[in-house]
């Protein structure tokens, strides 16, 4: 449990930040698909950049081997990623929320979200429906840890990402 | 103290989101993402499709962070901020009262997102509707602006790249198409 606690904190922390940088406020969304401020764009070319440099020195100087693998980009792309985007940008314009910020709002009282977020729920389980074929380890989605075919097999085992359910 | 009740300028806010990459694969030993969690939302239901047939409790983190922003939009409405109004500008504002939107208040139009009991047909089903896109098309994407545009494209990954043209594509589409046959 404990192990779990720090995603909460992360979570707290994070939460508090779309708040107060106000990148969660639909006028602010609107804001920027109209080209009326730089706040948005602000934010998130700020956050690319430090991201970027983060990312390059903990591959310099990092020996650990889990930063090292999460770090190694995947180097293919896929239509879907594209089309997929496309869906997704509609959405964010209308509901004028991302993921993270429904969530947000949410606790922030704004409790229209809910519905926003049922939606959500669903478009993901039609995507579900629409893959019953596969396993939802053969569908890359990021904040997974990647199976990265350069690292060792000894490494992978403790990290593999989705395990069946036994029945 | 009076700075952070107040909104923070982009130059304070953005750098710190940028942070939670390093942070997140330091201390979390994850790659930063978000959209997963509704994956692993719908895997938490008994009845589901075989393709969320996998054991959600290694995936737990994501369900506690998400838990962790509905906390963190709790604790900084209640006690990090004196401000109700989004100060966005002029240009903004005159456009979005041509279709409609005169309450600025809060950080979404109450007309869209308050009262859900007293809620028009219309509004549940645009509310719906644009989260269905939000949960379909990240599931898609494989990511949403947090994995793919802050996280990704500071790996350099090419997908991410594409996901977030995408992203920018679909949200001025929305924005100055959709708009006009909608509100």
């Amino acid at each position: 449990m404990l192990k779990l606690f720090k995603y909460l904190l992360f979570g707290i922390v994070f939460g508090i930040l779309l708040f107060k940088s106000e990148v969660l406020s639909w006028f602010r969304i609107q804001e920027m698909f109209r080209f009326h401020a730089f706040h948005m764009y602000g934010v998130i070319m700020s956050a690319i950049a430090v991201g970027l440099i983060s990312v390059q020195l903990l591959k310099r100087y990092s020996k650990n081997e889990t930063t090292q693998l999460l770090l190694t980009p995947e180097p293919s792309w896929k239509w879907s990623n594209f089309l997929g985007g496309i869906l997704f940008g509609i959405g964010w314009a209308i509901a004028g929320a991302c993921p993270g910020p429904i969530y947000t709002l949410i606790g922030a009282g704004h409790l229209g979200y809910l519905v926003v977020l049922g939606g959500a729920l669903i478009g993901a389980l039609t995507f579900g429906i629409l893959n019953r074929n596969k396993a939802a380890s053969e569908v890359e989605q990021c904040g997974d840890v990647p199976n990265n075919p350069v690292t060792s097999n000894e490494f992978i085992e403790g990290q593999h990402s989705y395990e069946t359910q036994r029945v | 103290m009076q700075f952070i009740l107040e909104p923070w300028p982009w130059y304070v806010a953005g750098p710190l989101i940028g942070l939670m990459v390093p942070a997140f694969v330091i201390f979390g030993e994850k790659r930063f993402g978000i959209s997963s969690s509704f994956r692993h939302l719908c895997a938490v239901s008994p009845l589901k499709p075989k393709f969320f047939n996998y054991s959600v409790s290694e995936h737990a983190w994501s369900l506690v962070f998400v838990l962790g922003l509905v906390l963190g939009g709790f604790v900084a409405n209640e006690f990090l901020t004196t401000v109700s109004t989004v100060s966005i500008s002029e240009a903004t504002r005159e456009q979005l009262s041509q279709y409609g939107f005169t309450d600025f208040s809060g950080m979404a139009p109450n007309q869209l997102f308050g009262g859900l009991t007293t809620a028009s047909a219309t509004q549940w089903l645009v509310l719906g509707i644009s989260g269905f896109l939000i949960g379909l098309g990240t599931s898609y994407a494989g990511g949403c602006t947090s994995g793919h545009t802050i996280t990704g494209i500071s790996m350099m990954r090419i997908a991410s790249v594409t996901a977030t043209v995408g992203f920018f594509i679909g949200g001025l589409f929305a924005t100055h198409v959709l708009f006009n046959l909608i509100f």
